[in-house]
């Protein structure tokens, strides 16, 4: 079933939550809702859930507007960010609630909502769990179960909102993958909801990142990550340096050359320290001199931060070999030298 | 012990950080002690020297005098007619007073707990009335309101309905008098419980009366048997209000703390006594029923917070 939300408007008192955001979720879909706490996605994927109403624009299932719908009958399963497990029932038991609040006419027999639990168990491998508590397990494991749970009512939609924010990193990175194999093989539309650039671009088929109440950006991984469509996106979208400047036969950003065209007015570049190459050498026009500030050799790069003549810090990541050959120490005087950049031609401050 | 080490309590793997700072307070509180040897002995001389004087004395004396002049007195006492009676009414008005307040404090922390509307502070501060305004008042409250002198006076009068110096009277004010329990106890509950069960129910088809009877309500059984078994606690011994409404009429509208003050003013001390110890029993009654219960609590966390931590719970 396929989600499309049309001009919605959500206001909290003043502060307006949303400000007309429409988004299309193809059927079958992952689709994540990438942005900073407080710019409205959870409060959109609360509004398509029907836990919350928006002042103007309607939400489409399928193309049917279903304002009028009230939650028990959207056929969404909604999963929170801390579980929301029902504590005093153990397991089995929330994973069958859905089931067994139906009206007896619809309600499937015990031997069949066993049948279904147990099998819906196995499916996020917790069978051997049924009959424990959710205060007697770990975090991974109830965000398993209130998936299982979710699932059961057979919903049309999955609505996750944080689902991995409450663990820890390795947990969260296990259960990321996962839940995109998960995803793959039950091939649900489900949306969520996360914070986390790196979850987003890892799990979902394609990412809206959203900045206080606006889509920024609709797209794969790939292209919000590589092409973004403004500035906002390719900050939070990974580590970046920002240098302000302006247009000059090249760009003269703060003091240094880019080698970049662009019309006579102020201009930003954005540099992902990966783009970013020291040398020992001034190379011709390009390039600037620092000075190693901080060395992180740990880990697959290694993080050199450094200070400019103009006293901004500069982030790169080069490869160990580079590192390497290279010889680095604190306190060196070097050449930064971009191996390519985006150039974002009005002036724009983070 | 350096400075780091002080602001920073000792924590212990895998327990919550109030374990560590209890563990903490005891640990500095044992320092103190320790440079004081005869501290300890003192405080704990003078803290059950009060006890004794304050709670564990008067509560024997009551039954010491009941009993001063044996059990035919005390019996004679509790089982005449007009003792008899009072303890009847007496358990009457808090078998309508304590379901009233439980329904009515159940929605009433609902709305507050789990909502935000304008005037929701203003409501809160409002539950609180019976408890900051002397007992006294609030019987004086519902004498104004419904005596002859009132406006509705007449036409009660008018209607043959008799609320003051009769047992609707009393109702009435003892409601008023215990409102504050249940609502107190429930919305500390609630609102930790926050609204994502609730919401989750939903979502999962649940109706509005399905999510309540099996979501919120076992939510706060716990909570919520407690605040019924202090708002029958008041509801039995109440006085001050039941006093100003009742009338004083022996054998119709004397609850049982107004029975007792009879008979003391009519200088029958035993049988004073030996009406005020069946209060007594009857408070020493909700009172194990209370620590029961929170007992059972205690022993239920503990054991949902040894069980913690289990499995890192990732899949294969």
């Amino acid at each position: 079933m396929s989600i499309e939300v049309r001009n919605i408007t959500k206001r909290f008192g003043a502060f307006a939550a949303l400000k007309n955001v429409s988004l299309l979720v193809p059927t079958g879909e992952l689709v994540a809702l990438l942005g900073p706490s407080g710019c409205g996605k959870t409060t959109l994927l609360r509004i398509i859930a029907g836990l919350e109403r928006a002042e103007e624009g309607s939400v489409l299932f399928d193309g049917v507007d279903i304002a009028g719908r009230a939650v028990q009958h959207r056929g969404v399963g909604f999963v929170f960010q801390h579980y929301a497990l029902f504590r005093h029932m153990s397991v089995f038991e929330n994973v069958a609630f859905g089931l067994r609040v139906r009206p007896r006419r619809i309600r499937p027999d015990e031997k069949t909502i066993r049948e279904r639990v147990n099998r819906l168990l196995s499916l996020v491998q917790l069978e051997s769990q049924s009959h424990r508590y959710p205060s007697q397990l770990s975090g991974g494991q109830r965000q398993r179960v209130a998936l299982a749970r979710a699932l059961a009512v057979e919903p049309q939609v999955l609505l996750l909102d944080e689902p991995f924010g409450a663990l820890d990193a390795k947990v969260r990175g296990e259960l990321r993958s996962w839940l995109r194999r998960l995803h793959d093989e039950i091939r649900m539309t489900s949306v969520f909801v996360t914070h986390d650039q790196e979850e987003a671009l890892e799990v979902a088929d394609r990412v809206a990142v959203l900045r206080e109440g606006v889509i920024e950006q609709v797209g794969t991984p790939d292209e919000v990550y590589h092409h973004p469509a403004t500035p906002y996106v390719f900050d939070f979208l990974g580590r970046v340096n920002v240098f302000h400047g302006r247009w000059l036969k090249g760009l003269q950003a703060s003091g240094s050359a880019f080698p970049a065209d662009g019309p006579d007015e102020a201009g930003t570049v954005f540099v992902r320290p990966h783009q970013l190459d020291i040398s020992h050498q001034a190379a011709g026009s390009d390039g600037f001199p620092a000075r190693v500030r901080h060395i992180n050799p740990a880990g697959p790069l290694v993080r050199v931060e450094l200070l400019s003549e103009w006293g901004q810090p500069v982030h790169v990541e080069l490869s160990q070999e580079r590192y390497r050959e290279l010889g680095l120490a604190r306190d060196a005087q070097v050449y930064v030298v971009p191996k390519e950049m985006k150039v974002f031609e009005a002036d724009y401050a983070i | 012990m350096n400075d780091s080490d002080m602001q920073r309590p000792p924590t212990v793997p895998g327990h919550p950080w109030g374990v560590a700072l209890r563990t903490f307070a005891r640990r500095r509180g044992a320092v103190v002690l320790r440079s004081w040897p005869w501290g300890r002995w003192i405080l704990i001389a003078m803290a059950l020297t009060f006890l004794a004087v304050f709670l564990v004395v008067p509560l024997v004396a009551v039954f010491v005098e009941a009993m001063k002049k044996g059990w035919a007195v005390y019996w004679a006492a509790v089982s005449e007619p007009a003792a008899w009676s009072a303890v009847k009414l007496t358990l009457l008005v808090a078998a309508i007073a304590v379901p009233l307040n439980l329904a009515f404090g159940i929605v009433a922390s609902w709305c507050i707990a789990k909502f935000e509307f304008r005037g929701r502070n203003i409501l809160l501060a409002l539950i609180d009335i019976p408890f900051s305004v002397s007992p006294v008042i609030s019987g004086l409250i519902f004498v104004l309101l419904f005596g002859a002198q009132s406006r509705l006076g007449p036409w009660l009068a008018a209607h043959d309905i008799k609320l003051l110096f009769a047992v609707p009277g009393i109702v009435l004010v003892t409601v008023f008098v215990t409102f504050p329990f249940v609502v107190r106890e429930l919305i500390p509950v609630m609102e930790a419980q926050g609204r994502e069960e609730e919401e989750t129910a939903l979502s999962l088809g649940a109706s509005g009366w399905q999510t309540f009877l099996r979501v919120t309500l076992p939510n706060v059984k716990w909570g919520l048997l407690y605040g019924v078994i202090l708002c029958n606690a008041r509801a039995m011994g109440e006085f001050g209000a039941v006093s100003v409404v009742s009338g004083h009429i022996r054998g119709e509208t004397n609850t049982l703390p107004l029975h007792v003050e009879i008979l003391y003013n009519e200088y029958q001390f035993a049988a004073a006594f030996a009406v005020a110890s069946l209060l007594a029993l009857l408070a020493l009654v909700t009172l194990v029923l209370k620590k029961s219960l929170e007992w059972k609590v205690r022993r239920a966390l503990r054991a949902g917070q040894e069980r913690e931590g289990g499995p890192s719970g990732v899949p294969a």
